[in-house]
């Protein structure tokens, strides 16, 4: 009876392959996590913490060392003005990115759910489309067309005799700014809302219709609630990209003389780095940036998560 | 797209009479509705139809004509930036596909790899693993990427195609997305019947759970193309040879030469054009190969 045993030794071979399989499938994975994830925040953490000491006149080969720096560079990060400025900055920018583009993502996925509305796939289609275009690109071709020399809004105010503001000058700034990341992210969010609307069963629908309800209060009290899942998602990774703003204002500058390099946390990040060549700065202004992205995203999703737990528990 | 196929059989019937119903009168039209749609869909176009405009002004035209009057100089333009330092426009567009093209490749490989163990198997730590990987979604890319580059400067890696290919290689969000797609489109059964069958675990990988996940990987693939194609930060991080630049970069480096050089404007501009439209084209033919459901959180299991 050898039949048997060779078929429970092959099982036990089996099983531990499937046992060790797991971690073979996910070892490209580890190894890509070590070297670019956890080396380079561990590195970070390790910068942010040292400083350059010059010693005596900061000349010959001991005249510049790297010692240990505690918290300092982490003070000075919070007590820096121009950090704190762009930080409020962001907020502001974000203050009018985030509610402007999830209304007209959810808008614009509610008509396009809306059988009596015409000419959805080519408005889908249209309203997607920017997602397409690099944010550089889009802040380009923005950028030209916010120069009162080349603007549209120019003209048309000129002929008839009201003065044209300048568009990247003052509050108008942030306005431009906000503009372009809206054009950029609306279409997104709207199709991941719309891709929600979809799912919902037409018996649902169904019996809307047959209790009377309106087009508007179907939307209101049946839709809105269901795809509220995705309104929560979307709503997410739009105050992430807010709090990473940079390719835009970057992109922006030449354009404009009312762009510092620091506008933002992340440009001043960038210019600590490599151009005021203060890397333990940048890096403690790192961190101090991430720790702020984690707290809020692990807030919201605990809030997220509570807030769904408690709707299962009351169904 | 399974909202029509997913209603019960019991409302069917139901729907069929209404159907007729519908077909008999004719259908209202929304029409205030219908116009918000399509103002969204002007505003959405106006930059890409200005560009296309503006990019057949020559120089002097782009700030006298008004905004949207063509002008007749696209060819001049064009061949004025097939000419610009012998081409190197090309160079970067190349480049931009290179990146995108072999990243998103590799990286869609990495996350069907990871994607799939998280999902089928159940090992010890897979919840750290896959949170601690979730976290990394979370990360801003500036805290990475600096590091990135002082480490990438120790090993002499910086300013090369690699210090912009490497880094973009692990995308949490896509073994997030391979995650959930082949838990709701492999079924463990089927895995469990091919081990008892004593089907090697690489070859059940291989042979029939890659073909099951294959839908979702094109929308794995797709958003790190489009992720990487639009990447800024990393490059301009990266790089300072302007011959390994992606598209990106190499626009704005030209674009912050014109503020000193108006003439290369309508480079720029010409620039711009060319490089959205493969992109736009591309977009339209994919678009309908895409799994959004998969962000939706609409998958059914």
């Amino acid at each position: 009876m050898s039949a048997p045993r060779g078929s429970s030794s092959a099982r036990r071979r089996r099983s531990t392959s499937a046992r060790a399989a797991p971690y073979g499938f996910l070892a490209p994975t580890a190894v890509l996590f070590v070297l670019f994830f956890a080396l380079p925040i561990g590195y970070a953490l390790y910068l942010s913490v040292r400083k350059v000491e010059i010693r005596g006149l900061g000349l010959g080969p001991d005249g510049r060392a790297e010692v240990w720096a505690g918290l300092d560079n982490y003070r000075r990060a919070l007590t820096d003005s121009e950090l704190l400025d762009g930080a409020l900055r962001v907020l502001g920018y974000g203050a009018i990115v985030v509610p402007v583009m999830m209304g007209l993502a959810l808008f614009f996925a509610l008509l396009l759910d809306d059988e009596r509305v015409r000419g959805r796939r080519f408005g889908r289609l249209a309203i997607f489309l920017p997602y397409a275009v690099p944010g550089v690109i889009a802040a380009l071709l923005w950028g030209f067309l916010y120069l009162p020399s080349v603007s549209p809004l120019t003209d048309a105010l000129e002929a008839v005799g009201l003065p044209a503001p300048d568009l990247l000058q003052g509050a108008s700034l942030y306005g431009a700014l906000a503009n372009i990341a809206i054009w950029g992210g609306t279409g997104f969010n709207m199709i991941v809302i719309y891709t929600a609307l979809r799912a919902i069963p037409a018996e649902v629908h169904e019996a809307a219709r047959l209790d009377g309800c309106t087009p508007f209060q179907t939307a209101l009290r049946i839709k809105i609630p269901m795809v509220l899942p995705s309104l929560v998602l979307t709503f997410f990774f739009s105050i992430i990209a807010t709090l990473q703003v940079f390719n835009e204002p970057t992109t922006l500058r030449p354009l404009t003389n009312n762009l510092s390099t620091t506008w933002s946390p992340l440009m001043k990040v960038y210019q600590d780095a490599f151009t005021g060549g203060d890397i333990h700065a940048a890096a403690a202004t790192a961190v101090v940036i991430a720790l702020v992205t984690l707290t809020l995203s692990f807030g919201f999703l605990r809030l997220a998560t509570a807030r769904n737990r408690r709707e299962e528990n009351a169904r | 797209m399974s909202a029509p196929t997913t209603s019960a059989n019991t409302a069917n019937t139901a729907n069929a009479a209404n159907a007729t119903a519908d077909a008999r009168r004719p259908r209202r039209i929304a029409l205030l509705p219908t116009a918000a749609l399509l103002l969204g869909a002007v505003y959405c176009l106006l930059p890409v139809a200005w560009v296309a405009i503006a990019a057949t002004k020559a120089g002097n035209e782009l700030f006298s004509t008004f905004t949207f009057a063509p002008g007749g100089g696209l060819l001049d333009n064009v061949s004025d930036l097939n000419g610009y330092r012998d081409g190197i426009y090309w160079r970067w567009m190349a480049n931009s596909a290179l990146y995108a093209g072999i990243g998103a490749l590799l990286s869609c490989a990495v996350s069907a790899l990871g994607g799939y163990a998280l999902a089928l198997y159940r090992f010890p730590g897979r919840e750290t693993i896959f949170n601690v990987l979730l976290a990394g979604v979370l990360m801003p890319p500036v805290i990475l990427a600096v590091p990135q580059y002082l480490l990438l400067a120790e090993v002499h890696l910086t300013d090369s195609h690699a210090a912009v290919l490497l880094p973009v290689l692990l995308s949490p969000f896509g073994i997030y997305l391979a995650r959930i797609y082949t838990a709701a489109a492999v079924p463990q059964d089927v895995v469990e019947a091919a081990r008892m069958d004593g089907t090697g675990e690489w070859r059940i990988f291989r042979a029939i759970a890659l073909p099951m996940m294959l839908p979702g990987l094109v929308t794995v693939f797709l958003f790190q193309f489009v992720a990487i194609w639009n990447n800024f930060l990393l490059p301009y991080i990266m790089l300072s040879d302007d011959e390994k630049f992606p598209i990106t970069l190499g626009l704005f480096t030209l674009l912050n030469q014109g503020s000193t050089t108006p003439a290369l404007y309508t480079l720029v501009i010409t620039g711009a054009l060319l490089a959205v439209l493969p992109l736009i084209l591309l977009f339209l033919v994919i678009q309908r190969f895409w799994s959004l459901d998969l962000l939706s959180g609409a998958v059914k299991s």
